[in-house]
C-alpha cells in the first residue's frame, strides 16, 4: 500500500472536512510497531474481533429475545430453534463470551510477561483492567438473561455476596435486585445494563485503551523502547509500520482464531459444560436449588477465592481484592527491566507461581467443596497474592541480566 | 513423595460414583445415539406421544418441525402423533408447539408437581442417565399410590407407565462398605416379578428409540449445525493458506 | 527493507484475500439477514384458516383472520351480482388484469363461485380496511368504500376509476373443502 498523497479527489475531499487519512496513518499505515511481535501479541486484535461478533450477535439476539421472567427462557429456545438461523446466533454469543475471556486472560498474561504495563505504560493496563471489570460485569448479567436454573442461582449467590458488606448489605442486596428474590425485575435491569450501558462504557474505554497504546507505542517482548532508536526521518529502527505487516500477520491470527472457534461453535457448542452449563437447560424455579451450583468457568478462580476463606466477610473482601489488587500492578513492580527475558529466576518462579495458582483456583472453583480441596484452594490463595507481595519485594533489587539496545 | 502427589490428585479429580452423595445407581448402561437412523427416532416419536406427551409437555418443539426433520409428511404427523386438543377443543394444528392437554394446575393436584417440560431433557440429563432411568422402576410397595421406585431418580414422583411394555421388576440387592466404612445397601440387578409384553431387549430397544428422539428433541439443529461447520472450516483453511502466503510475502521486507 | 519487491504478487495476493475475505463476509452476513425471515412461529400463526359459511345469508359479511389480515366472505345476492355486469367504463381495472388474484378467481365475480366474494379486506391504497356498503343506490351501486381516502370498489373488490386505489382488491388463495367450508391461504389441488 503505498503512502496517498492527499489534496485531490473525493479523499481529498474528505480529508479537508474528516481526518481520514491522517488517522489511517496514524494508526496503521505510519503507526510503527517493533518487529519482533511474537505469538503473544496477536490477542489485542483477536479481543477487538470477538468483540465485534459479540456486539453483532448481540443485537441480533435482543431482536428475539424477552426480557420478561414469564417468558425469557422460552424466547432462547424460540430463537434456537423457530428462528432461521437463531441457533448460530446464540452459539456465537455464548461461545464468543467464553472466548472473550480466553483472549482477554492471554493478553494479559502477555502484559504480565513483557511487562506492558510499565511507565510509560500504566494507563494503558488500568484502561484494560477498567475493560476486564466490564467484561466481568457483562458476563455476570448475560449469563442471568437464559433464565435458566444456573442463570438463576448462580445470580442469587453472587448478588448475596454484596450481603456481606456491614450496615448497607441487606439494604444494598435488595436494592440491586428490586425486590425480595431475583425476579422478574432484576432480569428486566440487568438486561439493560447487559445490552446498552455497559457495553457504551466498554467501547469508550477500547478506544480509550487504543489511543492511550498508540500515544505511547507498543512494547515488544524484548521489553526495548524502539523509539530511543531512530532513523533520519525519525521512524524508529526496529519499527515497521503496522500496516500492511501486522495486519497482514494478524490476518493470519484471526483465521486460526476462527477455526478453533468455529470447532466450538459448530461441534461443541456446550463444551463439555463448561461454556453452556447443563443444569441451564432447566428454567429458572426459585423453590429448588440445583444440587451443585458452579459459576462459568471464567468467574471459577474469584469463586475458589471466596469460598477458601471462611469468613463472609474476608471471603468477599479476598475476592474483589484479587481482582482489585491487578490495578496496583505498574507500581507494586518497582523493577526497571520490563520483559522476562531479562528478569531473575525470582521473578520467572513467581510467574510459575501465579498460573499455577490461578489455574489452580479455576479448577477447583468449578467442582464441590470439599475439605481436602478447600485445604488446596487456601494453597493456591496464597500463591496468588503471594505473587504480587513476592513482585514488590524482589523487584526493588532484582539481579537482572543487560537489556539489548535493540530488538532482536 | 509420590505417594502424596497420589493423594492430591485424588483429592482435586472431580469426585466419580458415590461419594459425591446420593448413591450408586442401577442401571448405569451407556448408548450411543445414531442420528443416521430416522426410522427409530420416527418410532421413538411415537413412543413419546403415546406416553409421555398426556403429561408431559415438549413446548418449545412444533409438530410440523419434527415430521420435516424425521421425513415424516404432515399428513402422517396428524394422524399419528397429534393426540392433543387445542382451547377450541379442536385436533392440534401441526405448526402449533407441542404442549400437553393436561394443565399444570390438574397436574400439581395429581402428582404434587408438575411434570417438567421434555424439550431440553436429553440436555439437562444426559442420554444415559433416560436410557437408565426408564429401564430402572421397580416395584416398590412402600411407595404409596405409585406402588413403584427408580434405581436411578430415587423417590420420583413419575409412575412406571410403560409398566405394560416392560412388565414389573424386583431389585438385586448387594451391601457395600465406602471408604470411611458406612455399609450400604446398593442395587446390583434385576428380576423379573410379571412380564411385560415386550421382552426384554425389545423393551431396551423401545427404550433407546424414546431416548434417541428425545435427544433429537433437545437439539433438532444438532445435523445442520454439524453439516455448516465442516463447510466453515474447510473455507477457513483454505483462506489460511492464501492470508498465510501473503503474510510471507510481505515479511519477507522485515526478515 | 528488501530491493526486490514483486509488486505484481503482492497486489495478486492482497486481491485474493480480499475477495475470498469478502465472500466469506457475505456467507457470514447470510445467517443473519435470514434470521428476519418469519420465524417458525410466525409461519405456524399464518397457516391457512379455515372459515364456515353454512350459516353466512345472502348479502352478509363476515371476517376471518389470516395472516393478520381481515378476509372478507360474502354471499353477494342476485341483486348485487347483477351489479356487476354493468359497471364497464366507470371501473379502472374491469378485467383484474393489474390486480392480484389466483387465476381461478381472475373473472367478472372474482371468486370460485359466483356468489361467494373471498377477499383481503385491505385497500390497496394505503392499508386501510374499507367498510360494506351494500345499499344499492342511484349514486353508488354498493360494494365497499375506503374511509381513509374515499376509493370505492364494487361488489368484486374492483375499483372505481378516478379514486386513489390503484388496483382491485387482492383476493387470496383459497378452496372449498367442502361445500360449508373454505380454507383461506391455500390453493387446493387443481
Amino acid at each position: 500500500m503505498s503512502e496517498k498523497q492527499t489534496g485531490t479527489g473525493f479523499l481529498g475531499w474528505i480529508d479537508a472536512r474528516f481526518p481520514l487519512t491522517k488517522m489511517f496513518e496514524e494508526h496503521l499505515s505510519k503507526y510503527y510497531a517493533p518487529k519482533n511481535f511474537n505469538f503473544w501479541y496477536f490477542f489485542g486484535s483477536l479481543a477487538l474481533l470477538v468483540l465485534v461478533i459479540q456486539i453483532v450477535t448481540g443485537i441480533f439476539l435482543t431482536m428475539h429475545y424477552k426480557p420478561d421472567g414469564d417468558l425469557a427462557f422460552a424466547s432462547v429456545e424460540y430463537i434456537m430453534r423457530d428462528v432461521d438461523w437463531g441457533w448460530l446466533l446464540r452459539y456465537l454469543h455464548s461461545t464468543g463470551a467464553s472466548a472473550f475471556f480466553i483472549v482477554v486472560y492471554l493478553h494479559m498474561f502477555r502484559a504480565l510477561i513483557y511487562g506492558s504495563y510499565q511507565k510509560p505504560r500504566e494507563l494503558i493496563w488500568i484502561f484494560g483492567m477498567f475493560i476486564f471489570l466490564c467484561l466481568m460485569a457483562e458476563g455476570f448479567m448475560g449469563y442471568l438473561l437464559p433464565w435458566g436454573q444456573m442463570s438463576y442461582w448462580g445470580a442469587q449467590v453472587i448478588i448475596s455476596l454484596f450481603g456481606a458488606i456491614p450496615w448497607v448489605g441487606d439494604e444494598l442486596t435488595l436494592w440491586i435486585r428490586g425486590d425480595f428474590v431475583i425476579s422478574d425485575a432484576t432480569l428486566n435491569r440487568f438486561f439493560a445494563l447487559h445490552v446498552v450501558a455497559v457495553p457504551l462504557v466498554l467501547l469508550m474505554l477500547v478506544v480509550m485503551h487504543i489511543i492511550a497504546l498508540h500515544e505511547v507505542g507498543s512494547n515488544n517482548p524484548d521489553g526495548v523502547e524502539i523509539k530511543k532508536n531512530k532513523d533520519e526521518n525519525g521512524i524508529p529502527l526496529d519499527g515497521i509500520p503496522f500496516h500492511p505487516y501486522y495486519t497482514v500477520k494478524d490476518i493470519v491470527g484471526v483465521v486460526v482464531f476462527l477455526i478453533l472457534f468455529s470447532v466450538v461453535v459448530f461441534f461443541a457448542p456446550e463444551m463439555g459444560g463448561y461454556f453452556l452449563e447443563y443444569a441451564n437447560f432447566v428454567p429458572a424455579n426459585q423453590f429448588k436449588t440445583p444440587e451443585h451450583i458452579a459459576p462459568v468457568w471464567y468467574f471459577t478462580p474469584y469463586y475458589a477465592i471466596l469460598r477458601a476463606i471462611p469468613d463472609k466477610l474476608m471471603g468477599v473482601i479476598a475476592m474483589f481484592a484479587s481482582i482489585g489488587i491487578l490495578f496496583f500492578l505498574p507500581w507494586i513492580d518497582r523493577g526497571k527491566v520490563k520483559s522476562v527475558r531479562y528478569r531473575s529466576g525470582a521473578f520467572k518462579l513467581l510467574l510459575v507461581i501465579l498460573v499455577v495458582s490461578f489455574i489452580g483456583l479455576g479448577y477447583l472453583g468449578a467442582l464441590p467443596a470439599t475439605e481436602g480441596r478447600t485445604m488446596f484452594a487456601r494453597l493456591f490463595t496464597i500463591g496468588y497474592f503471594g505473587f504480587f507481595v513476592g513482585l514488590w519485594w524482589i523487584s526493588k533489587n532484582e539481579a537482572t541480566k543487560p537489556v539489548p539496545e535493540r530488538v532482536r | 513423595m509420590k505417594k502424596l502427589l497420589i493423594i492430591a490428585i485424588g483429592l482435586l479429580l472431580p469426585s466419580i460414583g458415590w461419594s459425591a452423595g446420593g448413591g450408586p445407581t442401577y442401571p448405569n448402561d451407556k448408548i450411543e445415539i445414531d442420528w443416521n437412523d430416522k426410522a427409530a427416532m420416527q418410532r421413538g416419536a411415537r413412543t413419546f406421544v403415546n406416553y409421555c406427551m398426556s403429561c408431559h409437555s415438549a413446548a418449545y418443539s412444533r409438530f410440523n418441525r419434527v415430521g420435516a426433520d424425521l421425513g415424516i409428511p404432515d399428513e402422517l404427523v396428524r394422524e399419528n402423533l397429534i393426540f392433543t386438543t387445542d382451547v377450541n377443543g379442536e385436533k392440534t394444528k401441526v405448526g402449533e408447539l407441542m404442549k400437553t392437554t393436561m394443565t399444570p394446575e390438574y397436574a400439581e393436584q395429581a402428582f404434587g408437581i408438575v411434570p417438567p417440560d421434555l424439550s431440553l431433557i436429553a440436555r439437562s440429563r444426559g442420554v444415559n442417565w433416560l436410557y437408565n432411568y426408564l429401564r430402572g422402576f421397580y416395584v416398590d410397595d412402600s411407595r404409596e399410590g405409585i406402588g413403584v421406585n427408580n434405581g436411578v431418580f430415587a423417590n420420583v414422583g413419575m409412575p412406571h407407565v410403560m409398566a405394560d411394555l416392560q412388565g414389573l421388576q424386583v431389585p438385586k440387592y448387594k451391601t457395600l462398605t465406602d471408604s470411611h466404612g458406612d455399609e450400604q445397601e446398593v442395587i446390583v440387578g434385576f428380576e423379573v416379578l410379571k412380564p411385560g409384553s415386550m421382552t426384554i431387549s425389545e423393551y431396551d430397544k423401545t427404550v433407546y428409540e424414546l431416548v434417541a428422539f428425545l435427544d433429537y428433541l433437545a437439539e433438532p439443529y444438532k445435523q445442520t449445525r454439524k453439516n455448516v461447520g465442516t463447510g466453515v472450516l474447510i473455507f477457513l483453511f483454505a483462506f489460511l493458506i492464501l492470508a498465510y502466503v501473503l503474510k510471507r510475502e510481505y515479511w519477507k521486507d522485515v526478515h | 527493507m528488501s530491493s526486490e519487491v514483486d509488486n505484481s504478487r503482492r497486489r495478486f495476493l492482497t486481491a485474493g484475500t480480499v475477495v475470498v475475505g469478502a465472500v466469506g463476509t457475505v456467507a457470514v452476513a447470510i445467517p443473519f439477514v435470514k434470521s428476519w425471515s418469519p420465524s417458525a412461529r410466525a409461519r405456524s400463526a399464518g397457516a391457512p384458516v379455515e372459515a364456515n359459511i353454512g350459516k353466512l345469508l345472502p348479502g352478509q359479511l363476515i371476517i376471518v383472520k389470516w395472516r393478520g389480515k381481515p378476509v372478507w366472505i360474502v354471499r353477494r345476492d342476485e341483486k348485487a351480482l347483477a351489479t356487476l355486469s354493468d359497471l364497464g367504463d366507470s371501473l379502472r381495472d374491469e378485467a383484474s388484469d393489474e390486480s392480484i388474484q389466483p387465476d381461478y378467481a381472475k373473472n367478472e365475480y372474482r371468486s370460485r363461485k359466483p356468489e361467494i366474494l373471498v377477499m383481503e379486506g385491505i385497500c390497496t391504497h394505503l392499508g386501510c380496511s374499507p367498510t360494506y356498503r351494500p345499499e344499492i343506490t342511484a349514486d353508488f351501486k354498493g360494494g365497499f368504500f375506503c374511509p381513509c381516502h374515499g376509493s370505492k370498489f364494487d361488489f368484486a373488490g374492483r375499483v372505481y376509476a378516478g379514486v386513489p386505489a390503484p388496483t382491485n382488491l387482492p383476493v387470496p388463495p383459497h378452496y372449498y373443502i367442502n361445500d360449508d367450508v373454505i380454507l383461506i391461504g391455500e390453493d387446493g389441488v387443481a
